[in-house]
């Protein structure tokens, strides 16, 4: 399945300072995976809400702050 | 030549006073990833480059100097009724004793702008390769600013700046594809 981020598990040592964040994440926008943007891909129904989102096509659209981040990841 | 419209590319609001956040924003307005960086990169680039790909970089770097109008405007904003005080505070009095409020093109630990900044080796692949990381650092630059930010309607502005940054990157990428294509390529068969 597509996903926008994707999460490692850094090593975690005995001896870490701070309280360790266990899962880290990183953004993969849709960009990376796009190739030529196809001809015809759907549009915002409206003009303001294209201009909301920052792109005229919702499958070029990258949320960020990470919509789906996990409660108790620590991030 | 350029059209100037009065108007800024998306609409800017700052519901907070908070000098700090115009410290880290900074770094998007005189940094090394930063829309000066970007604008400065892309519009020079356009002489050296095959024609196909010309009018992608100079509208991209049309709507780089958009993006610095707003930079500008968030940080005009965040500081224009701050105390000396509060600057001293928000670690921004180093800027206040050589600027006043004005702004200046440096990055959030107060280096100054460069050329050294931005690249043109003449190669276009190399050139676009360059832009597409750009791109992806200015990204990366605006999530860290937003992680900072806790005022959501600068946030909204700086989320719809991220997304300029994908669509831009999208936008190069294709760019190196349409450069790698052999179509006009003379081929014997």
């Amino acid at each position: 399945m597509f996903t926008q981020y994707k999460y490692w598990e850094p090593y975690i040592s005995p001896y870490d300072p701070c309280k360790p964040i266990k899962v880290k994440s990183y953004a993969t926008p849709p960009q990376l995976y796009m190739g030529f943007q196809p001809y015809g891909l759907k549009q915002f129904n409206t003009p303001k809400e294209a201009l909301y989102h920052g792109t005229l096509w919702p499958q070029l659209y990258s949320p960020y702050p990470n919509p789906h981040k996990g409660g108790d990841q620590g991030e | 030549m350029w059209y100037y419209e009065k108007k800024l590319q998306y609409p800017v609001k700052v519901s907070t006073c908070n000098p700090m956040l115009a410290k880290f924003l900074i770094e998007q307005y005189g940094g090394a990833d930063g829309e000066l960086a970007a604008a400065l990169r892309y519009l020079n680039q356009r002489y050296t480059i095959p024609g196909k790909v010309v009018g992608l970089l100079n509208d991209i770097g049309t709507e780089e100097f958009a993006h610095l109008e707003m930079i500008a405007t968030m940080v005009y904003k965040l500081t224009k009724d701050a105390t000396p005080e509060q600057l001293k505070q928000a670690g921004i009095g180093e800027h206040f004793v050589d600027h006043d409020r004005a702004l200046f093109y440096h990055n959030a630990a107060g280096v100054p702008f460069t050329a050294t900044y931005i690249q043109a080796k003449g190669d276009p692949i190399a050139d676009l390769y360059e832009d597409i990381a750009a791109e992806e650092k200015a990204r990366a630059t605006y999530q860290w600013i937003i992680d900072m930010s806790d005022d959501p309607d600068l946030n909204d502005s700086l989320k719809f700046l991220r997304e300029r940054e994908v669509v831009h990157s999208q936008r190069f990428r294709e760019a190196v594809e349409i450069l790698k294509e052999d179509r006009d390529a003379k081929k014997i068969f």
